[in-house]
């Protein structure tokens, strides 16, 4: 018998490359539903203070106008009275911005009305009539002001278990002894996720008490019990559909105020509805990056040993949300610093809440760390890759616990031979080529392997395929495609037999698609459901044929829509009868929830990305000539896609280090910054041929695939790689992100 | 294809542009009158402005496919292709033509979909994402796409296929270079450029007919 063909590791297809290449894949604003009307958002026009009225006349007489819903007029909902609770519960899972419900204004552009007409341009034009009417308050949107008041987040300050909470190991800000000191102070700006989907959402009341939701959401499960919650429905009552997901880097992972508005505009319309925000409210409303300050402090030896690192973090949040997250974590386990102190503190500020944003904390605390270890490096005379090496870690030093698989030092070596590290010169500004001056530079990333729970679905219908479901998403990754890949090698059937549906909440439990745990977690759930369905057939094929009931588990063949016995010509059973055998429709397997597994090890997938830049010398302009990414993700599921994803984050890590900027304008509170035009993002012209290796080793511990994750690693660490080389190449050092032309001329 | 679409185009061409110039000498009027006026009229005036805006006749031939069509002067094109016509593959991303996802090609040229009145193309021939293939055959650069994984979240894709067709037939994908500048109107937010550069420079140098 020949060996099943292996799919892991294959650059195979997309499973829905057909769809998105004709245009047939269906995105959240494109259900067509029978009596479907549009709704249009109206913002407020100032960030702190009080709507005292607001007219809505001209609009609700305007034509084709259905509904205009204000405060004054909202069904109020039992998820829509204030908790009374603190801004940091519900912390990043709900809408914690409970809309048209008081006449409290938060932030510029916060919903105050949702209009909706039976036409698009018609609910354009009428929410254009809608006005209101203020009593401003002072607001503050300027993160160097608002951090004289930052403080602890509350979540920190309830659990002392907290990862939020000051760390300290060896002695506290140690770095003032050491031989060899840097201080310095890093800041990245607001960056706004916008992907090229505008977030969009069909909204349906099926019966006043069944809510289907066509929505842009990383996660169905979460808007699902976020919005049965708002509703006081029973979560089977409310539906999430979120097929394909026209990108989202993090900006789905929240429940957002257009959202409710939106379910809010179908309730009272009693329509269908659907609402796509434009770009200008992509600003305001749906999170971001939030700016941070950073300061480093650190020492070494002469030698190069790291002594002491104190980092300290600041970043801004709203005033009714405390949002937090973890850019402090590569520093307290990426180099072995016997002492070592973080102290991360929030700044709220009268804006819109900001919520990951790939790479997420991490991206922004890497850019100051990694910057500070190529600072230092420089002060050493040393080469910032033998710096790195001198300080490389064996174990994890945060909590002592062996890594479950670190493979950071191939990465190192398969980076540097392919971007030509061995050019690089350790005098800044030694390398011109005419009118560019040349540089190299690096930076590390890391993240967790995370593993969360999940389940899968699996039935084999009597035509011999496999429908497997799960309620995940896919965001861009090319998650139905790496299941089915998965199922494939484990049920030992073609992939073109194997059909995996995604993006339903009434499907297999999954989480949210985030944190780069997406294999980690459904990829186990997918290969246990296939192991299952194999033994359900075997007992199936028992009951039917004496010799399958005494045959060893592993003298079953799978293969050719039929199950065989090693050793027997006689035994055959086909799916097809067995299908029959098990009630005719199909052979339905369900696996058990399965998690995170492992106390014992640290699991963390790591990258390194090497940059070579051209600067103009008489221009500033930045080029990035050559970016290389090598990652220690685990196995790789596809090597097409994960490629892809690398690349990917490369790219937007270029964004980070040389344009991504939103200006708010603080005597408005506003955002200046409102189209593509202002907010710039890396285009064709300023992304290189990007080159990424991977290790490709199995991690043992993450789970029995070897995944380790790539989504965030890939961004993470790519911004400082630039900022360094923008260093070797002018020997400017630019501390505040994004390095634009102004700041090198 | 018929290089020269039957013209379907309305009869009463100048009636509309009567109409239009009628229409916007009494918005000037409006503009022109004192505050007060304008604010004592505005709640209903104004809605009887817009109610008189005619909604005006349109021919077009989308795909192949002839529509005569009654649609608002503001209705750009992109929105009509996706809510009136149900046509969604052709993404908004934007709606200032920064983007390109809205590409379509207009009598063969590409155009942001999303800067363009619909009521301009009257008589025109417009191919969006979904007319490109040949029924079940993909166009050599949805096959290349494919092949390249020239997408990841794929709602930037048709756009960007629909502008790769563009900048081959433009005579404009010479070098890897030279794409990337050509193709920059093209957003991808997933940063799938390395794959797309790639999958038309294969088009390019297979020569097939695009």
């Amino acid at each position: 018998m020949k060996t099943p063909e292996k799919h892991i590791g294959k650059p195979m297809n997309r499973v829905d490359g057909r769809q998105k290449v004709t245009g047939a894949a269906t995105y959240s604003a494109e259900y067509e539903l029978p009596g479907l009307v549009y709704a249009v958002l109206v913002g407020s026009t100032i960030a702190k203070g009080r709507l005292t009225g607001i007219d809505t006349k001209a609009a609700a007489g305007a034509p084709g106008v259905l509904a205009v819903v204000t405060h004054l007029n909202a069904p109020q909902t039992p998820g829509s009275k204030p908790t009374g609770k603190d801004p940091s519960q519900p912390q990043t899972t709900g809408s914690a911005l409970r809309i048209f419900t008081d006449d409290q204004i938060r932030f510029n552009d916060q919903p105050i009305a949702v209009v909706v007409a039976d036409t698009l341009e018609r609910a354009r034009y009428a929410a254009r009539l809608v006005k209101g009417q203020y009593a401003p308050e002072k607001h503050q949107t300027n993160l160097e002001a608002g951090k004289a008041q930052a403080f602890l987040p509350t979540s920190a300050k309830k659990n002392p278990k907290s990862p939020m909470n000051d760390y300290q190991r060896g002695q506290a800000d140690a770095y003032k002894t050491g031989a060899i000191k840097l201080e310095q102070e890093y800041v990245i700006p607001t960056e706004v996720h916008h992907p090229m989907e505008l977030q969009a959402i069909t909204a349906h009341w099926e019966a006043p008490d069944r809510l289907t939701l066509y929505d842009k959401t990383q996660g169905t499960m979460a808007t699902r019990r976020d919005f049965a919650k708002e509703w006081g429905l029973p979560e089977e009552n409310v539906k999430v559909i979120a097929t394909f997901v026209g990108g989202a880097f993090g900006n789905a992972l929240h429940s957002w105020p257009h959202e409710s508005a939106a379910i809010i505009a179908a309730k009272v319309a009693n329509r269908p509805v659907k609402l796509m925000l434009t770009r200008e409210q992509m600003f305001t409303m749906v999170g971001y990056r939030p700016h941070t300050w950073q300061k480093v402090r650190m020492s070494a030896t002469a030698d190069g040993k790291i002594t002491a690192i104190t980092h300290e973090s600041i970043g801004q949040t709203s005033t009714y949300e405390e949002f937090t997250e973890s850019t402090l974590a590569q520093t307290r386990m990426m180099y072995q610093s016997p002492n070592l102190t973080t102290r991360y503190r929030l700044a709220a500020l009268n804006v819109g809440s900001p919520i990951w944003m790939r790479g997420p904390g991490e991206a922004t605390g890497a850019f100051a760390l990694e910057s500070a270890m190529d600072e230092m490096a420089y002060l050493l005379k040393l080469d910032p890759l033998e710096f790195r090496l001198r300080n490389y870690t064996e174990q994890d030093p945060e909590t002592g616990k062996p890594w479950s698989s670190k493979f950071l030092k191939e990465c190192y070596r398969l980076g540097a031979e392919r971007v030509g590290w061995n050019q690089r010169q350790l005098a800044p500004g030694a390398v011109r080529d005419g009118d560019w001056l040349v540089g190299y530079g690096m930076g590390v990333g890391t993240f967790g392997a995370h593993r969360g729970s999940s389940k899968a679905s699996a039935r084999l219908l009597p035509n011999g395929t496999v429908l497997l479901q799960s309620a995940v998403t896919d965001i861009g990754p090319g998650t139905g495609t790496a299941m089915t890949q998965i199922a494939a090698d484990t049920l030992g059937l073609a992939p073109a037999k194997i059909r995996f549906e995604w993006g339903n909440s009434d499907f297999a439990q999954a989480p949210t698609q985030g944190g780069s745990a997406i294999v980690n977690t459904v990829g186990p759930a997918v290969q246990e459901v296939c192991l299952a369905l194999k033994d359900k057939l075997r007992e199936l094929a028992g009951a039917g044929n004496a010799a399958f009931a005494s045959a060893k588990k592993e003298d079953v063949i799978f293969a050719d829509d039929h199950l065989t016995l090693s050793g027997n010509d006689t035994a055959r059973a086909s799916y097809a009868d067995l299908v029959k055998q098990a009630g005719g429709t199909a052979v339905t397997v369900q696996s058990k929830p399965n998690g995170e597994n492992g106390q014992k090890y640290s699991m963390y997938s790591f990258s390194v990305h090497f940059a070579q830049v051209r600067v103009h010398v008489l221009t500033g302009e930045v080029r990035v000539s050559k970016l290389v990414s090598c990652a220690d993700a685990g196995t790789i599921i596809n090597e097409k896609t994960a490629g892809n994803q690398m690349k990917g984050g490369a790219v937007g890590g270029i964004g980070m280090a040389l344009m991504e900027h939103a200006i708010i304008d603080d005597r408005f509170g506003r955002y200046v910054t409102k189209d593509l035009a202002d907010y710039h993002v890396p285009v064709h012209a300023d992304a290189p041929d990007i080159q990424v290796a991977f290790v490709n080793q199995p991690d043992p511990y993450v789970n029995a695939l070897g995944t380790k994750g790539i989504g965030e690693i890939a961004t993470i660490g790519v911004a400082p790689a630039i900022a360094n080389a923008v260093f070797n190449a002018t020997g400017k050092r630019v501390r505040e992100l994004p390095i634009t032309p102004d700041k090198l001329v | 294809m018929a290089a020269n679409p039957e013209p379907d185009v309305p009869a009463n061409h100048n009636e509309n542009r009567r109409t239009f110039l009628k229409q916007s000498s009494l918005l000037t009027a409006l503009a022109l009158v004192p505050a007060p006026v304008v604010s004592a009229a505005e709640a209903k005036l104004d809605e009887r402005v817009a109610e008189s805006i005619e909604k005006v006749p349109l021919s077009l031939k989308v795909n192949g496919k002839k529509y005569k069509l009654s649609v608002e002067p503001r209705t750009t094109l992109l929105d009509l292709l996706r809510e009136n016509l149900h046509l969604n593959g052709t993404k908004k991303g934007c709606d200032y033509g920064q983007c390109g996802a809205c590409t379509v090609h207009v009598e063969g040229q590409r155009v942001n979909s999303c800067l363009s009145f619909a009521v301009m193309h009257d008589g025109q021939e417009i191919t969006t994402i979904e007319g490109l293939a040949d029924g079940d055959k993909l166009h050599p650069m949805q096959e290349a796409f494919v092949k390249h994984d020239g997408f990841q979240c794929g709602y930037c894709t048709p756009g960007q296929i629909m502008s790769a067709v563009a900048c081959v037939r433009e005579g404009h994908a010479g070098s890897a270079d030279e794409i990337r500048e050509y193709m920059s109107g093209n957003i991808c937010r997933c940063g799938a450029y390395s794959n797309i550069v790639a999958a038309i420079q294969d088009v390019k140098q297979g020569g097939q007919k695009v």
